[in-house]
C-alpha cells in the first residue's frame, strides 16, 4: 500500500513551501520519521520526516519547485510496487489540487467556505464528489465533521469591526477642507511626479532596512588637505563625495551581491559598477550615474562627479546619464544631516547615505580623542541581503576610509 | 376514518356544507340532473333541489357573472367550470370583476365565490380537455388559486374555501378523481390556504409540485430512494399566494431544487417558484434550480404516444432527480 508524502502546512499562514533538497533518492529505503527532504518556507528550512517506512518509489516534485500545502511530493511503498494513478497525482509544480481550478463553487459552497473560514489549503485537500469533481455542500459538511483544526478561529483572525478595522484608504480619506485663500495648489511637475511615484513604488516593492555605521575620516581628510591644491591645478575641485564613491567601489568589489537586483526569477548580479550620485536641483532630486566607476581614479571620479552634478543643476543631462546605475550614493551631509534612512533607487539593492563630517570626541585605546567622524547609513533590500551582509558591506567602506592610503 | 377518492371528497364536502349553510348554491353545466360530467355533484340536485343546484347555459362568462352577482348579494355560490379548458370566456368576470372587487371598493364589498375547475392531462382528453390553467390565474392578485391533490387536502381546503370572503379558483386534477384514494378523519377540520405541506421528508433534493405531479413525484422519490437519493416533496397546495416560508426552509435544508408542473414549461407557475428561490435562497443553492414540465407546445395532444411525450411522469422526474443529486 503506497503512502503519499505531502507538502505539509508549516504554520498557520504558510500555504506553500519550496522543496529544498531531497535527502533520499528514488529506490532508497526510508524509515518512518526519518528526514526525507528539506522544505523551505519564507526563511526557514525544515526537515520533513517520512510518513511511513518503505522504499521511496517516486519523487513527483523536484528540488527548487514551490507547491501548495497538501500537494503530493513523493510516494513511499513496497519495493517494486506499482504506483497507482491515485497515488501519483497532479502535474508537477503548478499546484493542481484535487479541485479543478476552473470549476465554479455553488452559492451555498461559497458561503460555507466563508462562514467556516475554510482555507485555500484545506480546500485543496478536498476531493469533490459532484459533477466534474465539483465540491458539493455534502463534501463540505463531511469535511467539517472530520476537520482536524478546531473551527474556533483565533481572535486575531476574526474580522474586526469599528474604526480600527476599516481599510486604511477609508480612514485616511482626506477631509475636504475649504481651500479658498488658506492654501494654494502647486501643480506637479513631471519630475516631481516621477520622484513621487518612484519613492512610493520602491517602498512598496522592497522591504527597507537601514544600518548605520561610523567612520573616522582622519586619513581621508589628511590626504585631502595634502592633495586638493594639486587637483585644483588640474582644474578639478576635489569633493569628499569622490572618496565615498571610491570606498563604495571597493566594497562592491568585495561584496558583489550588493551590486545586484532582486527579481522573481532570481538575484541579478551586475558586472558593471555604475554609481548613481544623488544631486539636489531646483527642480528636484536627480541621480546621474558614473558609469564604470571601478575603472576611474580619484581624479577621474572627482571630475565625473563635478561634471554630472553641474550639468544636473543646469538640466543638461542626457537620458542615458541617469540610467543604468547599480548602486547609489547620497551625500546629505552637505546639508548638515548627520544620518538618514534613504530610499533605495529601484531596482538596485542598496543605497549609501553619507552624513556630515563632524569632529567628535571618540574613545581610542581608552583615551579621548577628537576625530572627524561620519555616519554611514546603508539602506538595503532585505529580500536580497541579510543584515549581516549589509553590515559587512558598510564595514568594508569604513575600513577603506579609515585606512585610506596617504 | 373513511377512505375516499378525490371525487368523493369533493361531493361529500359540498353536501356537508350545503346542509350546514342554506346560502350555498351550485351552478354550472350539467351540475344538476346529470350530477356533473365527473359526477362531482351527484345526488346534490336530488337532495337540495333545482334552486340550489342550478344547470347553467353553455356560457362560462354567465356562470361566473351570476356567481359574482349572487356573492355580492350575500350568497355563497359554487361555480363549476366543466373543464378548466373552458374557463377562458369567464376570464374577464374572474379577473376584472371578482378578483378586484375588494380592492376597488376599498374593502366595502367582497366576493366570496368558489370556482371549481377540473384541469390537467393524461386522460386522453385531447386539446380541449387536458389543459392546466394555474399560471394565468396565479398571476392575478385578489384571487386564491388552490390545487389540493389528496382527499384529506381537498376536504380541508374546500371547507376552508367556504370560510374565506374572496374568490377561490379551486383546481381539481381530473385524473386524480378516481385514481387517488386516501383517509379522511371523521373529526371536522380545515386546511388553511397558503400553507404548504411536506408530503415526504428527505435531505438531498427538494421537489416542489402539486396535483397529479405530486403523485408522480412521490413515485419517483420512491424509485430513487433505492439508489440512495433522499427526496423531500413539498406540496404548496395553494399555488397563489405561495407559502414562501415552507418552500425556502426546505430549499435551505437540501440546497437542490426541482420544480415539477404539467403545464407548458415557459412562463409557468414554476418560474415564479424558481425566481423566489433565486432571490431569497441564493446563498443556499448547491445546484441550478431545475424544472420538469410539459413542453412548449400549444396543447396536450390527443394521440396516446404524443400525450405520453407531453406529460411529465415518475420516470422523467426520477431522471432529473438523479441529475440533480449528482451535480
Amino acid at each position: 500500500m503506497a503512502t503519499n508524502v505531502v507538502m505539509p502546512q508549516l504554520g498557520e499562514s504558510v500555504i506553500e513551501g519550496t522543496v529544498g533538497k531531497w535527502l533520499k533518492q528514488v529506490g532508497d529505503r526510508v524509515e518512518q520519521y526519518e528526514p526525507m527532504l528539506e522544505v523551505i518556507t519564507d526563511k526557514v528550512t525544515t526537515e520533513i520526516p517520512a510518513p511511513a517506512s518503505g522504499t521511496l518509489l517516486q519523487i513527483l516534485i523536484g528540488e527548487g519547485a514551490t507547491v501548495k500545502a497538501g500537494i503530493v511530493l513523493a510516494v513511499i511503498g513496497a519495493p517494486g510496487e506499482e504506483v497507482t494513478s491515485a497515488a501519483a497525482p497532479s502535474p508537477a509544480t503548478t499546484a493542481a489540487p484535487a479541485r479543478a481550478s476552473t470549476t465554479r463553487l455553488t452559492p451555498v459552497v461559497a458561503r460555507m467556505i466563508a462562514e467556516h473560514h475554510i482555507t485555500e489549503a484545506e480546500l485543496a485537500t478536498l476531493r469533490g464528489t459532484g459533477e466534474g469533481g465539483r465540491i458539493t455542500k455534502k463534501d463540505l459538511e463531511n469535511f467539517l465533521k472530520t476537520r482536524a483544526r478546531p473551527t474556533q478561529v483565533p481572535a486575531w483572525e476574526q474580522p474586526g469591526t469599528g474604526e480600527l478595522f476599516r481599510p486604511t484608504e477609508e480612514v485616511l480619506q482626506p477631509v475636504a477642507t475649504p481651500t479658498r485663500g488658506a492654501e494654494e495648489i502647486i501643480p506637479l511637475t513631471p519630475i516631481r511626479r516621477t520622484i513621487a511615484e518612484h519613492m512610493l513604488r520602491s517602498k512598496q516593492v522592497a522591504p527597507h532596512v537601514t544600518t548605520v555605521h561610523e567612520a573616522d575620516m582622519s586619513r581621508v581628510l589628511k590626504f585631502h588637505h595634502a592633495h586638493s591644491a594639486e587637483f585644483e591645478k588640474q582644474g578639478v575641485k576635489l569633493t569628499y563625495t569622490a572618496y565615498f564613491v571610491q570606498a563604495v567601489v571597493a566594497a562592491l568589489k568585495a561584496f558583489p551581491l550588493v551590486n545586484a537586483s532582486f527579481t522573481d526569477e532570481g538575484i541579478v548580479v551586475k558586472r558593471e559598477v555604475n554609481i548613481g550620485i544623488a544631486v539636489a536641483t531646483d527642480e528636484g532630486l536627480m541621480v546621474p550615474v558614473i558609469k564604470n566607476a571601478d575603472e576611474k581614479s580619484l581624479l577621474g571620479l572627482a571630475r565625473a562627479i563635478n561634471d554630472l552634478a553641474s550639468r544636473a543643476r543646469e538640466k543638461r543631462l542626457r537620458p542615458e546619464e541617469v540610467q543604468g546605475g547599480t548602486f547609489t550614493l547620497t551625500n546629505y551631509g552637505v546639508f548638515g544631516s548627520l544620518f538618514g534612512t534613504p530610499i533605495i533607487h529601484q531596482p538596485q539593492a542598496a543605497i549609501l547615505g553619507v552624513g556630515a563630517i563632524q569632529k567628535r570626541a571618540v574613545v581610542i585605546d581608552d583615551m579621548l580623542a577628537i576625530r572627524p567622524m561620519v555616519y554611514l547609513a546603508l539602506t538595503f533590500d532585505h529580500r536580497l541581503l541579510d543584515g549581516a551582509q549589509g553590515d559587512q558591506f558598510v564595514q568594508k567602506i569604513k575600513q577603506f576610509l579609515e585606512e585610506y592610503p596617504l | 376514518m373513511a377512505v375516499l377518492t378525490n371525487i368523493e371528497a369533493i361531493t361529500r364536502t359540498l353536501q356537508e356544507e350545503m346542509r350546514r349553510n342554506p346560502d350555498i348554491f351550485i351552478t354550472g353545466e350539467d351540475v344538476g340532473v346529470r350530477g356533473g360530467v365527473f359526477r362531482a355533484t351527484k345526488g346534490l340536485y336530488e337532495e337540495f333541489g333545482e334552486r340550489r343546484v342550478v344547470d347553467s347555459p353553455l356560457s362560462e362568462s354567465s356562470i361566473i357573472g351570476i356567481g359574482i352577482g349572487a356573492a355580492l348579494y350575500g350568497l355563497r355560490p359554487v361555480c363549476e367550470i366543466q373543464f378548466a379548458d373552458f374557463i377562458a370566456p369567464a376570464f374577464n368576470q374572474i379577473v376584472n370583476e371578482a378578483a378586484r372587487m375588494r380592492y376597488r371598493s376599498t374593502g366595502d364589498w367582497t366576493c366570496p365565490l368558489i370556482i371549481r375547475a377540473p384541469y390537467g392531462g393524461g386522460i386522453s382528453g385531447g386539446l380541449y380537455h387536458s389543459q392546466s390553467v394555474e399560471a394565468t390565474y396565479a398571476h392575478v392578485p385578489g384571487l386564491y388559486v388552490v390545487a389540493p391533490a389528496t382527499p384529506y387536502d381537498i376536504v380541508g381546503m374546500l371547507r376552508y374555501a367556504f370560510r374565506v370572503d374572496d374568490p377561490v379558483l379551486f383546481l381539481e386534477h381530473k385524473k386524480t378523481y378516481r385514481l387517488i384514494k386516501g383517509e379522511v378523519p371523521d373529526e371536522w377540520y380545515t386546511v388553511p390556504f397558503c400553507k404548504a405541506d411536506i408530503k415526504r421528508v428527505g435531505t438531498d433534493v427538494t421537489v416542489i409540485t402539486f396535483g397529479l405531479m405530486l403523485h408522480e413525484t412521490l413515485r419517483a422519490a420512491e424509485q430513487v430512494a433505492t439508489e440512495g437519493i433522499s427526496v423531500e416533496v413539498v406540496d404548496p397546495r395553494t399555488l397563489s399566494p405561495l407559502d414562501k416560508e415552507t418552500i425556502l426552509a426546505s430549499v435551505k435544508k437540501t440546497s437542490k431544487v426541482l420544480i415539477v408542473y404539467e403545464d407548458n414549461l415557459s412562463f409557468g407557475w414554476g418560474a415564479e417558484v424558481a425566481a423566489l428561490i433565486a432571490s431569497e435562497a441564493f446563498e443556499y443553492l448547491d445546484a441550478p434550480v431545475m424544472r420538469v414540465a410539459g413542453p412548449d407546445v400549444p396543447a396536450v395532444p390527443f394521440a396516446r404516444t404524443l400525450q405520453d411525450f407531453f406529460m411529465p411522469n415518475a420516470e422523467k422526474i426520477a431522471r432529473a432527480l438523479r441529475q440533480l443529486a449528482a451535480y
